[in-house]
């Protein structure tokens, strides 16, 4: 019978604002993290994993509801979890061994003690005959090695990763998913539940027997499901392939209901979107362009996903051009296919200059904070309007970090689409010159391409 | 095979062998001599320091300028340097680390040490002075101190800021992993802050103790009210030289006091940078390393590991054990007696503490203006002349060092063959004190028919040419290949290359130099005004002279205005110049890789 180590009731984060206002970025949520399974966290960058990833192990307090560990408050327990780092987070200065034994030697273990420990977690996670070694004079892999024997070394209830593979390279990081899943399997470790929060669904459909999916804006749980295939798992097989589908439908329209999992109930949340300012995806113009080529050469419709495995793209990295030719009406996506639209045919297939026309028009149709820009400096004498002045609109509905990158993609689009120009000594929206599209002496000019 | 053979070269290899095993035995019996004469040096010279400040305070010491008394004046000058920088750091740790983890005070604490900075040292020297000597009147002991504080108050707080600004910069995993781990304070401490902080640190104290060298010959020799004040040092051995004129002590003096400076350079700070290496926060090993025989020593002498695993090592056990367990006796009250308000009591004793203080500072301020009450219009308009004339004489300096080293910083920088030649020459020119230098300056200007007034902008010059002149060299280096030959591509002319191409890539490099020289520049106004030589003061019209002027007449009013008028230019000139230019450097001409 699984028990419930950590229980986490109607916890959310946000940030309070000086307005009214504060940005959320996890929304209400419960969620439980029991005995015996691998419980994987997935989601779009940006989508608040790493800080759910945070208040579970008590690093971080919640803004309100609370996290229980067996029962008890956690920041009243002494919740026993370690992490696994995307950075490894090792320190430069300790040798192996060092690193290893640091959590011993917190824990007010004698030195004796700290070393027979040490050594035989080193032997565990194969890396005997390095402990002298600094982390700098090791392969990335082998580093990640030094990292879950650290966390592995206290013997942790509860073992958190936070996207541990996605530093490495493919083949390292098989291998040492293959070995994570050995010890697991074997109960060579005592841990007994496995958090993981990664980006990269295969890797979850590969590991986890649990699936959480994340919606952004503000974090919310769109689907929990189990994950009753058997291991070891086949990549190739048809269940595997429809799972990998269903969590890339469910990730691509965000917007909507999650559809039904192939044979399995869902429990599914109501997507909590309030927002007034759609999120302008991180991709450049010339992305998008070549993103829609690539369709067109594919008859101008193609599985997203089966694109990124063919081009050998990171499926972060894809998503936000395809979600910025989407906004732009370029694109439509159902099931996970995406299919060009005849006003994208046209952009990707004109010159320069016309295509230039084109995004100018579907940028002010489509894009409201474009559109508010170009009204702005419309309406002011001087035709021009401070940065700032967006910022603080922005600012009401997502973080600093968000409204920076919001900001720095509008500037981008605008300038491509010669809809306004940007001083960036002064920091303001100012009118483009028209007659001179190709100033050289702008060092900021070079941004696109 | 025969075996007599194989007798034989099996003997061989182990005679050979055996010799081998003398030499590596032995080698570390050496080492550990060295170590143990390093040991008795130390306590001969705790010794010699203890009979100096033991003894009584002498107002009318006589600097002997024989030679012989060299080492000596050095090794006293010295020591004082050593406390010093070691009150220093203890300090900067500290008041960084204070900083950094309380949010309430961490602006506050900042802007006080951005002002603090400001102040020359020369305006702490009486207050400081007379504090010391009022708590030890009948010992050296007073003076003695004072001269340290004041030593410490020339070299703390870069410090303090470069600890700050590398514990608010660790990054955000290594945090948490020391966090999840539950690390103690302690293991925080050294395992995570210190060695993160490690490599800024070094550089600073390398800094920091330049800037000893400098402040030096003001701190060991100097007039206040009706008293005289000298130490016996290397700094009052070259003052008083200068004030006979005699030639071959200053010779000699600048001679002591270059070697000394290389000898640490060789013997301190090159060991030192040599392991902060390890600290280097980098996930690859880099190919270029700074060695050092002396940490090879260190790190391979039997003594001090044998020492260290009796004493340090089980200490260190023992404490985090004590620690570990105090923190599970924590969390065990804490689950048990689970608090229910958080903490209001503690809010109100912390507003009530804060409420005083703040009643204790404007107290001690509205006394201080009530000091000042005295002073006549006449001495303000003096006192607004005198800013007036150090602030054009500070920056006309500064124009004419970027005038010069600009365009030679350049022609080394892009030039490597240059820069290997040119480079440690500059740096040994760069590591004398100009203080030390400015009695001879003076005294060449004074034949050659000019006076303190060339001479004052001479000695700001030679304070702070040295960081524009490296920082524009490591921005000549830094501007890409490819930038370049798109130049000689497109044809540009000299003025275009330099306008396009050349300002704009060492922009960022000469912003840092000329704001690290621009304070330097401020700490010198305060030395170059004012001088004695050959009996007679020398003065040219500025804030620096009357400050010197005031601290000779005892006068406490002149002395705090001069000061509220630097701090209040150097901060202003700061906010409104140098903080400006260097976010443009930061966003407009920041070279991306």
């Amino acid at each position: 019978m699984p028990e419930t180590i950590i229980r986490a009731e109607r916890v959310e984060k946000y940030y309070a604002q000086p307005s009214a206002n504060r940005i959320q970025v996890i929304a209400p949520t419960d969620l439980s993290v029991c005995s015996g399974e691998i419980l994987a966290l997935l989601g779009p960058s940006g989508s608040g994993k790493s800080t759910l990833l945070r208040m579970l192990t008590g690093l971080s307090a919640p803004s309100a509801g609370q996290v229980y560990w067996h029962d008890k408050p956690i920041a009243l327990a002494d919740p026993n979890v370690s992490i696994v780092f995307q950075s490894f987070a090792l320190f430069p200065w300790l040798t192996v061994l060092e690193n290893i034994e640091a959590p011993l030697q917190a824990r007010g273990m004698n030195a004796a003690e700290q070393r027979k420990r040490g050594l035989s977690i080193l032997d565990t996670v194969g890396l005997d005959g390095f402990q002298t070694a600094y982390p700098k004079e090791l392969s990335g892999g082998m580093r990640q090695r030094v990292g879950f024997a650290r966390a592995l070394v206290v013997e942790p209830e509860v073992l958190f990763m936070d996207e541990p593979f996605s530093a490495l390279d493919v083949l390292t990081a098989e291998n040492l998913r293959s070995e994570l899943l050995e010890l697991w399997q074997k109960k060579t470790i005592p841990t007994k539940a496995i958090f993981l929060v990664t980006h990269n669904i295969e890797e979850a459909v590969l590991l986890a027997d649990r699936i959480i999916v994340l919606g952004r804006n503000p974090g919310v749980i769109r689907t929990d499901f189990k994950v009753t295939l058997p291991h070891p798992r086949d990549r190739k097989s048809e269940e595997f392939t429809q799972l990998v589908d269903y969590i890339y439908k469910v990730l691509t329209q965000p917007g909507e209901r999650p559809p039904a999992l192939p044979g399995v109930s869902v429990k599914t949340a109501p997507d909590a979107r309030i927002a007034h300012y759609q999120e302008l995806p991180h991709a450049r113009p010339g992305g998008i362009a070549g993103l829609l080529e690539l369709l067109i050469d594919r008859h101008g419709k193609d599985d997203i996903y089966r694109l990124a495995s063919d081009l050998g793209f990171e499926i972060d990295d894809l998503l936000p051009i395809v979600d910025a030719a989407q906004i732009l009406g370029f694109l439509t996506v159902t099931e996970g296919d995406a299919e060009v639209t005849t006003a994208g045919a046209e952009y990707a297939n004109s010159e320069i200059l016309r295509q230039k026309e084109l995004f100018r028009k579907a940028a002010v149709d489509n894009v409201l904070l474009l559109r508010q820009i170009v009204r702005a400096i419309e309406t002011k004498t001087d035709h021009t309007v401070p940065e700032e002045f967006f910022h603080d609109l922005l600012d009401e509905q997502f973080t600093e970090e968000v409204t920076l990158r919001q900001l720095e993609t509008a500037i981008s689009w605008g300038r491509y689409a010669e809809l306004f120009d940007f001083d960036a000594a002064r920091r303001r929206f100012i009118q483009p010159e028209k007659t001179s599209p190709d100033s050289v002496d702008d060092p900021d000019a070079e941004i696109e391409e | 095979m025969n075996p007599l053979h194989t007798n034989f070269s099996y003997t061989r290899g182990r005679e050979t062998l055996a010799r081998a095993l003398v030499l590596r035995r032995t080698w570390p019996v050496v080492l550990d001599l060295c170590v143990a004469a390093i040991g008795l040096a130390i306590f001969y010279a705790i010794v010699r320091i203890a009979m100096l400040w033991a003894g009584p305070p002498s107002e009318q010491m006589v600097v002997s300028l024989s030679p012989s008394a060299l080492p000596m004046y050095a090794f006293y000058s010295l020591v004082r340097i050593f406390l010093a920088y070691v009150l220093s750091i203890v300090f900067a740790v500290s008041y960084g680390y204070l900083a950094a983890y309380n949010t309430r005070v961490e602006a506050i604490m900042i802007a006080v040490l951005d002002i603090l900075q400001s102040i020359p040292v020369l305006s702490f020297l009486p207050p400081v002075m007379l504090a010391m000597i009022a708590l030890f009147p009948t010992r050296h002991l007073g003076v003695e101190l004072g001269a340290i504080i004041l030593l410490f108050t020339g070299a703390v707080w870069n410090m303090a800021f470069s600890f700050y600004s590398s514990i608010k910069s660790i990054p955000r995993e290594l945090c948490e992993a020391a966090d999840v781990n539950r690390f103690s304070w302690l293991q925080r401490l050294v395992q995570l802050e210190l060695p993160y902080a490690a490599i800024g640190l070094v550089w600073n104290s390398i800094m920091s103790v330049a800037g000893a060298w400098f402040t030096l010959m003001a701190c060991e020799m100097f007039h206040f009210g009706s008293k005289d004040f000298r130490l016996p040092g290397l700094g009052s051995y070259l003052q008083t030289a200068a004030d006979v004129k005699d030639g071959k002590a200053i010779a000699c003096g600048l001679i002591t006091m270059i070697a000394i400076i290389v000898a640490i350079d060789q013997f301190i700070w090159r060991p030192l940078i040599a392991w902060s290496d390890k600290f280097k926060f980098e996930q690859v090993e880099s190919s270029q390393h700074v060695t050092s025989p002396l940490l090879h020593l260190f790190t391979h002498s039997n003594v001090l590991a044998s020492i260290a695993r009796h004493t340090t090592e089980p200490l260190n056990e023992a404490i985090y054990i004590n620690l570990a367990n105090r923190r599970r006796k924590q969390v065990a009250q804490l689950a048990a007696h689970p608090p229910t308000s958080p903490g209001t009591g503690s809010r109100v004793t912390m507003w009530i503490v804060a409420a005083l203080l703040g009643a204790a500072v404007l107290i001690a301020a509205q006394h201080a203006l009530e000091l000042v009450r005295p002073v006549t219009g006449a001495q303000y308009v003096e006192l607004l002349k005198g800013a007036g004339a150090t602030f054009l004489r500070v920056n006309f300096s500064l124009l004419l060092a970027a005038a010069w080293t600009i365009p030679v910083g350049v022609a080394i920088g892009s030039h490597p063959p240059l820069a290997r030649l040119a480079q440690p020459l500059a740096q040994i020119a760069a590591s004398v004190p100009a203080t030390a230098l400015f009695p001879v300056v003076l005294l060449v200007l004074i034949r050659l028919g000019g006076g303190i007034g060339i001479g004052s902008i001479a000695l700001m010059l030679l304070g702070t040419q040295w960081y524009i002149l490296f920082n524009v060299i490591a921005g000549a280096m830094a501007i890409p290949t490819d930038l370049k030959e798109v130049a000689t591509l497109f044809r540009f002319s000299n003025v275009e290359r330099w306008r396009k191409l050349i300002l704009p890539g060492i922009f960022p490099f000469l912003v840092t130099g000329m704001v690290t020289a621009s304070g330097g520049a401020w700490n010198a106004s305060i030395f170059a005004e004012y001088f004695t030589l050959n009996g007679k003061t020398l003065t040219t019209l500025g804030l620096g002279e009357q400050i010197n002027a005031a601290t000779a007449e005892g006068q406490f009013p002149i002395i705090l205005l001069g000061t509220i008028l630097i701090s209040l230019m150097v901060v202003t000139t700061n906010r409104l110049l140098w903080r400006r230019l260097y976010r443009l450097a930061e966003s407009r001409y920041r070279l991306e890789g």
